[in-house]
């Protein structure tokens, strides 16, 4: 009885069709997908990383909700041109806490994962309500609606409590802190003592050009801003990280 | 009573959507309650004025059940004209960005309303309804389940409707073809395994001992989707009355379960079961026997394995450690053998019928969406090369790629599988018109070749001009440049898009026809009818 005599047994139970096709499905997935959740050299050890602050946090999911990721990718690939234009080549520990990622697929616009510091917040604040005004080639909407629509924040705690069941090391302390750190980010005349000594390296200030308000232009300006602006690569060892 | 289930049912989940819309956490969810709650308001209005208390008819066990697949037919036609128009829309939004509409237009938003629309809505219905046809009709059987497959069918409109309006409002996971959020996703799951278990259940009172390998491939479609959809959408909501979810997973596992999922969208959900269409689809207009039993054997227990492993080719030079890109690039290759094993085995099947491509235009419609997919899957392993990868990833050479695999694949073997279903569907004798095929069947092939050309192009130029050096070691470009440079191509593409999608509304125009039972005076297709040779 030969090999392909024997199938016939598979194709006369449904069931058997059905457990051997999933049982040969799952195997890719559990080969590849698994060990990058135990090897310990998957993620790079640098110095410098940290929870998004709460404003950075509502920025980001702007820029989730805006599907800014389908014409912008967040990672630099190891080549000179890549590295010659927007800096060192991105790290896995770069995104670590990033639920989801937002590496993206497509480059229509340019890489954003180290756009933090490139220009000011008027510059963004500029492109984001009319693209075409600073960069004339540009074929990106206008996102000018973020300035009039002030950021929701009923209980921003509760975003920051989903990150930290799914794995982020957000303290009791950031928590509790919450809501006042995300208007304190971007209000100039804050006490951002508390916020800074949390969230090292956080930008604060009015961001939108627009004390009065918080609004989602702030939130957003806030997160570009702070883009790749974490890890410290003076002291990263490139060799040490390869893998 | 007609329809009491239902109704009580169906009542009860209009009132929790409005409760929801009243009390939601966030303004996004409170929005999109309130469309679900119209829309479900809108079923009860219609199940309430069809209602009657007599008593229903004695259902024939032994007739197929054919209702859900009519009206799966239209979903296709219907979505798939929408999900096209999307598409033409954000290529003309490229081309010329002023024609983004803020907030809920904008390019960002659209861009996931045309993917999710062809791929789950026009691609899932076209699927939904072969499925169901040749699974009855290769097991001899009845659909399982009574009215299941209304369930099925229903809950999956409303699976789209939700995905639909949710990327409008702006609410997304940003996981590419797996946007909609939690609460959807849930329903979605909920109406996959009903789906499986309205398919296996029909298999399993079959009257033929064999199961057809059609329906290996679709079973194995319906399965992987399942597994693939649950694990990739693994997230935590922040609130049980709010839109916005965190995902489980963070950064380079979160990436690579997310190409996983999206590679096997493509090899599950675009491949296998369109392979299963082409199974059955391709023999019945031919009329001839599937090539080879054996190839059909070692190509889907080989096309299932292999294809699981290519996700990470998705991330080739990104932060996912090398180890899991070259395991990803040496699958990838190998599934070039078993995509050309099914490729063959449905090119071959023509054998001693190939005179059928002169007068037969919906068999010339199967035969280039096979050569499609021919080129698309040698196309994909060779992208999947690192060296070649470094130069296509980020470029419109990927957009390129995978239309040619949508458009020509997916696309014209579900155009040839619904010109073969809808007469018979419908008990009409034959098409309202070959004649429009024909038309169809080239402009959609031109609109094809001009896509993908326009595509390769673009793509492969913007990439040379972002790793341009001048003599003295500086970049040649900005970024600003190469996108500048890109705009005579966008306005081809929208070209050939557009061409694509005047042939599937000529084809929604012969469909509808050939429902309301009309057929065109024409002349019959040359060659099509002996020519009368005079007796000697």
């Amino acid at each position: 009885m030969g090999l392909m005599d024997r199938h016939a047994i598979i194709e006369k139970n449904a069931t058997l069709l059905l457990v051997g096709s999933l049982l040969v499905v799952t195997v890719g997935g559990i080969v590849e997908i698994a060990p990058l959740f135990y090897l310990d050299n998957t993620i790079e050890k640098v110095e410098g990383m940290r929870p998004y602050s709460p404003l950075e946090l509502a920025g980001r999911n702007i820029y989730v909700r805006e599907g800014c990721y389908l014409c912008h990718s967040q990672m630099i690939r190891p080549f000179r041109d890549e590295v010659e234009r927007y800096g060192h080549y991105s790290l896995a520990a770069e995104s670590m806490y990033d639920h989801p990622f937002q590496w993206g697929s497509k480059r229509t616009g340019p890489d954003l994962a180290r756009v933090g510091d490139r220009y000011s917040n008027g510059w963004h604040v500029q492109h984001l309500t009319d693209p075409r005004s600073v960069v004339p080639e540009s074929i990106m909407p206008s996102y000018a609606f973020l300035k009039d629509a002030p950021i929701e924040v009923k209980d921003f705690s509760t975003h920051l409590v989903a990150n930290r069941r799914v794995g982020v090391p957000y303290n009791d302390d950031m928590i509790a802190h919450a809501n006042a750190d995300l208007m304190a980010q971007a209000d100039p005349n804050a006490d951002t003592s508390g916020l800074e000594a949390r969230y090292p390296k956080a930008k604060v200030g009015d961001f939108d050009g627009n004390p009065q308000q918080v609004t989602e232009m702030d939130a957003l300006v806030a997160y570009l801003q702070m883009l790749g602006t974490l890890v410290d690569f003076k002291n990263y060892d490139d060799a040490a990280g390869y893998r | 009573m007609k329809f009491g289930t239902q109704i009580f049912a169906l009542s009860l989940f209009t009132f929790a959507a409005l409760a929801a819309a009243g009390f939601g956490a966030d303004q996004p969810f409170r929005q999109h309650m309130w469309v679900l709650f119209f829309v479900l308001l809108g079923f009860v209005a219609i199940l309430i004025r069809n209602t009657n208390f007599q008593v229903a008819a004695p259902i024939d066990p032994s007739a197929y059940m054919d209702g859900p697949i009519r009206y799966g037919t239209i979903a296709t036609m219907f979505w798939g004209v929408v999900g096209m128009l999307v598409g033409v829309v954000i290529a003309l939004q490229l081309a010329y960005p002023d024609l983004n509409i803020q907030p809920w237009f904008n390019f960002g938003r659209l861009r996931p309303l045309h993917t999710s629309g062809v791929v789950f809505a026009f691609g899932g219905n076209a699927l939904l309804c072969t499925s169901l046809y040749v699974v009855q009709r290769t097991c001899r059987a009845r659909l399982f389940g009574g009215d299941l497959a209304w369930f099925v069918f229903w809950g999956y409109q409303l699976f789209i409707v939700m995905a639909a309006t949710g990327y409008l409002l702006g609410i997304t996971e940003s996981r590419e073809y797996a946007e909609p959020e939690w609460y959807v996703d849930i329903w979605l799951t909920i109406v996959w395994v009903a789906y499986l278990i309205l398919f296996l259940g029909t298999i399993l009172k079959r009257k033929e001992p064999h199961i057809y390998v059609a329906n290996w491939f679709y079973l194995s479609f319906i399965i992987t989707v399942a597994m693939l959809h649950v694990v990739n959408n693994l997230s935590m909501p922040v609130s049980f009355l709010g839109s916005k979810s965190y995902s489980a997973f963070s950064g380079v596992q979160d990436a690579l379960i997310q190409w996983w999922y999206g590679h096997n969208a493509v090899g599950f959900f675009l491949t296998a079961g369109f392979l299963g269409m082409m199974y059955y689809f391709v023999p019945k207009q031919a009329n001839r026997p599937v090539y080879s039993y054996r190839l059909s054997i070692i190509h889907f227990w080989a096309l299932i394995f292999l294809y699981i492993w290519a996700g990470p080719h998705h991330l080739h030079y990104t932060a996912l450690p090398d180890w899991a890109q070259t395991l990803g690039m040496v699958f990838s290759i190998m599934l070039w053998m078993p995509s050309w094993g099914g490729m063959i085995n449905g090119l071959m099947t023509l054998s001693g019928a190939w005179d059928k491509l002169r007068t037969d235009p919906i068999i010339r419609m199967m035969v280039m969406a096979i050569a499609f997919y021919g080129m698309s899957t040698f196309e994909g392993p060779m992208m999947s090369i690192k060296t070649v990868n470094s130069l296509s990833h980020y470029t419109d050479w990927t957009i390129g790629h995978v239309h040619s695999g949508a458009l020509g694949w997916v696309g014209m073997i579900s155009f040839g599988a619904i010109y073969y279903m809808a007469p018979k569907l419908w008990n009409r004798q034959r098409l309202y018109s070959l004649r429009l095929v024909t038309w169809h069947f080239w402009l959609a092939t031109l609109g094809i070749v001009v896509y993908a050309a326009v595509m390769w192009v673009s793509g492969i130029m913007q990439g040379l001009m972002w790793r341009e050096y001048d003599e003295q070691g500086f970049l040649v470009y900005s970024f600003a440049e190469t996108v500048a440079a890109m705009h005579p191509y966008y306005v081809m593409r929208a070209i050939g898009g557009a061409m694509y999608l005047s042939g599937a509304l000529i084809m929604a125009w012969n469909i509808t026809m050939t429902i309301l039972g009309y057929q065109r005076e024409e002349e019959p297709m040359p060659g099509s009818v002996p020519a009368l040779q005079p007796a000697e």
